[in-house]
């Protein structure tokens, strides 16, 4: 291996521990924040990412379903919720859903990512007939669904316990949790930002829940609104925390804030060198963690494909129609083809793997060029 | 092939780089290792903690033009429909709005264009001094060697009459792959190899200082990219005329070459190996007219480390589908998230003001 050429001097005792493979600790978090030595922290991180995943580079073939815009949380950074009684508040029905699943476009889809507003008129067994409707359409795909954020609002709807709640859930064809929810780990930024939302604790409580029935998860944090980075590193160790523990994330996504259409119109993109440090730390203090995704969504295709370099070994997927990010003024794709993120892979310099929910390598042919 | 070891030691020892030794990296480095040996070596010609732009428009006089290169979505045939040369007025309009924008400068650039002699050019230039105090950086090697050609003057002579009506320094476009094949089959019609680089020694001959350009992407194999490069360094070893060096991908929208985008890791690492391999260069321009704001900034931890122009007006890659806007505002922001202070610069590099 070739030496890493730090040029801030402040991050050897950094690199000396991630060469030897220890832990690092909310200082070097901190020191590799504050550094502007981008190339030195990539360095770093695709170090650890090598060793982790070689030359290998995960995409899957998955589709985002929003089934419902309207939200009793209303948080300042989203652009996407809605009062019910707004113009443009929907809630699909099982028709839609499952029109949506049964689509041409969607005939080899692995993954279905379902996610929506805590939608106060929508009983338990909404979300059970949503689960079931999806599995009947395509019994092949794995459903990704309900962020800890509405796992803890849905077991309300049910008055059940969060894992009696997950059980049923289960039953009914969920098989595995998104990262959605987490925010910023911090209560400050709780109340300025997100104060009807559950807590980092409950978050946290939820998950480990989910893990504890067996089930996997993502974690994320979003940022590039008003967190400092002290704040990004306690979420880094409360997230590699809990994992110590349970082991059941799964991959941990760092997502960019987009204010358009947001209640913080005035807060400008997050720029490159932001991007590529989240991806870079996320990858360093996550020791625990197998898979950082570049959300090619929210930073954009082409550094996505950067990010690869920086720590990531994950492109997330085709989506198909992304919604959330795109109104608040996402200018990526709504969707990419198979062939367009093997491509991306690739022209990056990786190997592409397509991958299931799982990181199960998918043997399909791409004959058909589609989605 | 030379060992990527040996090759790394040589940079980190600031030693100059042969085709070997770029070929090596080029195969071999991983992209974060290209970002650590280029910011090596731009803290060692550049140690201040500073980045540049300037504020100036493209000014395309005529889209009219001759050549023909299959790269090249602006142009318009003779003869064809849509083809302008610009007027007067439409010239003051431009300056004025410049001016009033805090803008230093013009890239005047344009077609090959057989209605135009070389009283257009003088005129040209002439009016826009009158007109604005403005530094006029204008027509590429290509524009100048077929002009003098058809006005019977020598390049020096050419060259002498622009300066006096106004020239004050000369663009590095035209150059895209400076090698002989490359040229046959991208651009037929334009100037070789060795025409472009005696316009440039020519020009730095008598004074003038130009940038250097390279566009990569299309044809060219990395051997004759570095090529290019050496051609271009040992032209600066001679003259010591070169300001800056720019490198972008070609932009394949529009045009008659089929070949894919280069991808934003091919840009960044093109732009590292320009850095350690241009020794002799003190500044490496990002282009966000190419790459857009993210990836541009991210050259910044690549070896460049100027942003290039505001870009009050941009025609040419604009024809071929990419459409990036940055205002000023934005520039200094990238700069400084970056981590560097941001500055206003002039043609020649000189800090104006720093944001």
């Amino acid at each position: 291996m070739m030496d890493i050429l730090i040029t801030d001097r402040r991050l050897e005792p950094v690199k000396e521990k991630v060469l030897a493979g220890a832990r690092l600790d909310a200082d070097d978090g901190l020191l590799l924040f504050a550094s502007n030595d981008l190339a030195g922290i990539g360095g770093l991180a695709h170090y650890a990412r090598t060793k982790r995943h070689g030359n290998r580079a995960f995409f899957v073939h998955n589709r985002h379903v929003n089934y419902t815009n309207v939200c009793v949380n209303r948080c300042l950074f989203c652009a996407y919720s809605r009062d019910a009684a707004d113009k443009g508040a929907y809630t699909f029905s099982m028709e839609q859903v499952r029109e949506i699943a049964m689509a041409p476009e969607n005939r080899r889809v692995k993954e279905f990512h379902v996610v929506g507003g805590l939608n106060p008129a929508l009983p338990f067994d909404y979300y059970i007939d949503l689960l079931r409707t999806i599995k009947e359409a395509r019994p092949d795909a794995t459903i990704k669904a309900f962020t800890a954020v509405e796992i803890d609002f849905i077991s309300k709807a049910a008055g059940l316990s969060i894992s009696e709640t997950l059980a049923r859930l289960k039953d009914a064809g969920l098989e595995m949790v998104p990262g959605g929810g987490a925010e910023v780990m911090s209560d400050r930024v709780r109340q300025k930002l997100f104060p009807r939302k559950i807590p980092a604790d409950r978050w946290l409580e939820v998950v480990e829940a989910v893990h504890a029935a067996g089930l996997t998860s993502n974690g994320t944090m979003l940022y590039g609104h008003i967190e400092t980075l002290e704040e990004r590193v306690n979420h880094f160790l409360k997230i590699r925390e809990l994992q110590d523990r349970t082991g059941g994330f799964s991959a941990f996504i760092p997502l960019a804030f987009h204010s358009e259409n947001s209640r913080l119109p005035n807060i400008p993109p997050t720029v490159a060198f932001d991007d590529l440090k989240m991806i870079a730390v996320a990858r360093l203090m996550l020791d625990n963690v197998d898979h950082i995704k570049a959300y090619w969504v929210m930073i954009g295709e082409k550094l996505a494909q950067v990010a690869l370099w920086f720590g990531a070994d994950d492109l997330d997927g085709t989506i198909i129609e992304e919604r959330i990010t795109h109104t608040a003024g996402a200018r990526s794709a709504k969707g990419l083809t198979r062939t367009e993120m093997r491509r991306f892979i690739e022209s990056a310099g990786f190997e592409a793997v397509e991958r299931d929910s799982f990181y199960r390598p998918v043997n399909g042919s791409d004959q058909e060029g589609g989605r | 092939m030379n060992s990527l070891e040996y090759v790394c030691k040589k940079v980190a020892e600031g030693e100059r780089l042969n085709t070997d030794d770029a070929l090596c990296l080029y195969e071999k480095a991983d992209l974060p290792t290209l970002g650590q040996l280029a910011s090596h070596r731009r803290w060692a010609v550049k140690p201040e903690p500073v980045v540049t732009y300037v504020v100036d428009r493209n000014i395309n006089y005529t889209n009219v033009c001759v050549s023909g290169c299959r790269f090249c979505a602006f142009h318009v045939r003779p003869g064809d429909k849509g083809g302008y040369v610009i007027s007067k007025e439409e010239l003051k309009r431009k300056l004025d709005e410049t001016v009033a924008l805090g803008g230093t400068q013009v890239l005047l650039q344009g077609g090959m264009n057989p209605d135009l002699d070389v009283d257009f050019y003088l005129d040209l230039l002439r009016f826009i001094k009158e007109t604005a105090p403005i530094h006029i950086h204008g027509f590429s090697p290509p524009e100048i060697s077929w002009l003098a050609g058809r006005a019977g003057l020598s390049v020096e002579e050419l060259l002498r009459q622009m300066i006096d009506a106004g020239l004050d320094s000369v663009p590095g476009g035209g150059a895209e792959i400076l090698d002989d094949e490359v040229r046959r089959r991208i651009s037929p019609g334009k100037c070789d190899t060795a025409t472009w680089l005696n316009v440039m020694e020519t020009a730095h001959g008598l004074g003038l200082r130009s940038s250097a350009t390279m566009m990569f992407g299309h044809v060219e194999t990395p051997s004759q990219m570095f090529s290019h490069m050496i051609a271009i360094r040992d032209l600066q070893d001679r003259t010591g005329g070169f300001t800056a060096f720019i490198p972008w991908s070609f932009q394949p929208g529009n045009t008659k070459i089929d070949v894919p985008v280069a991808s934003p890791c091919s840009y960044l690492r093109v732009v590292a190996l320009s850095r350690i391999m241009l020794d002799n260069f003190q500044n490496i321009q990002a282009s966000w007219v190419t790459q857009g704001d993210k990836i541009s900034q991210a050259a910044l931890a690549f070896g460049a480390n100027d942003m290039g122009s505001t870009m009050i007006e941009e025609n040419v890659v604009a024809a071929a589908g990419i459409r990036y806007r940055l205002p000023r505002e934005e520039i200094v922001r990238l700069i400084e998230t970056a981590g560097f202070h941001a500055a206003q610069r002039d043609c020649f590099y000189r800090i104006l003001h720093y944001d």
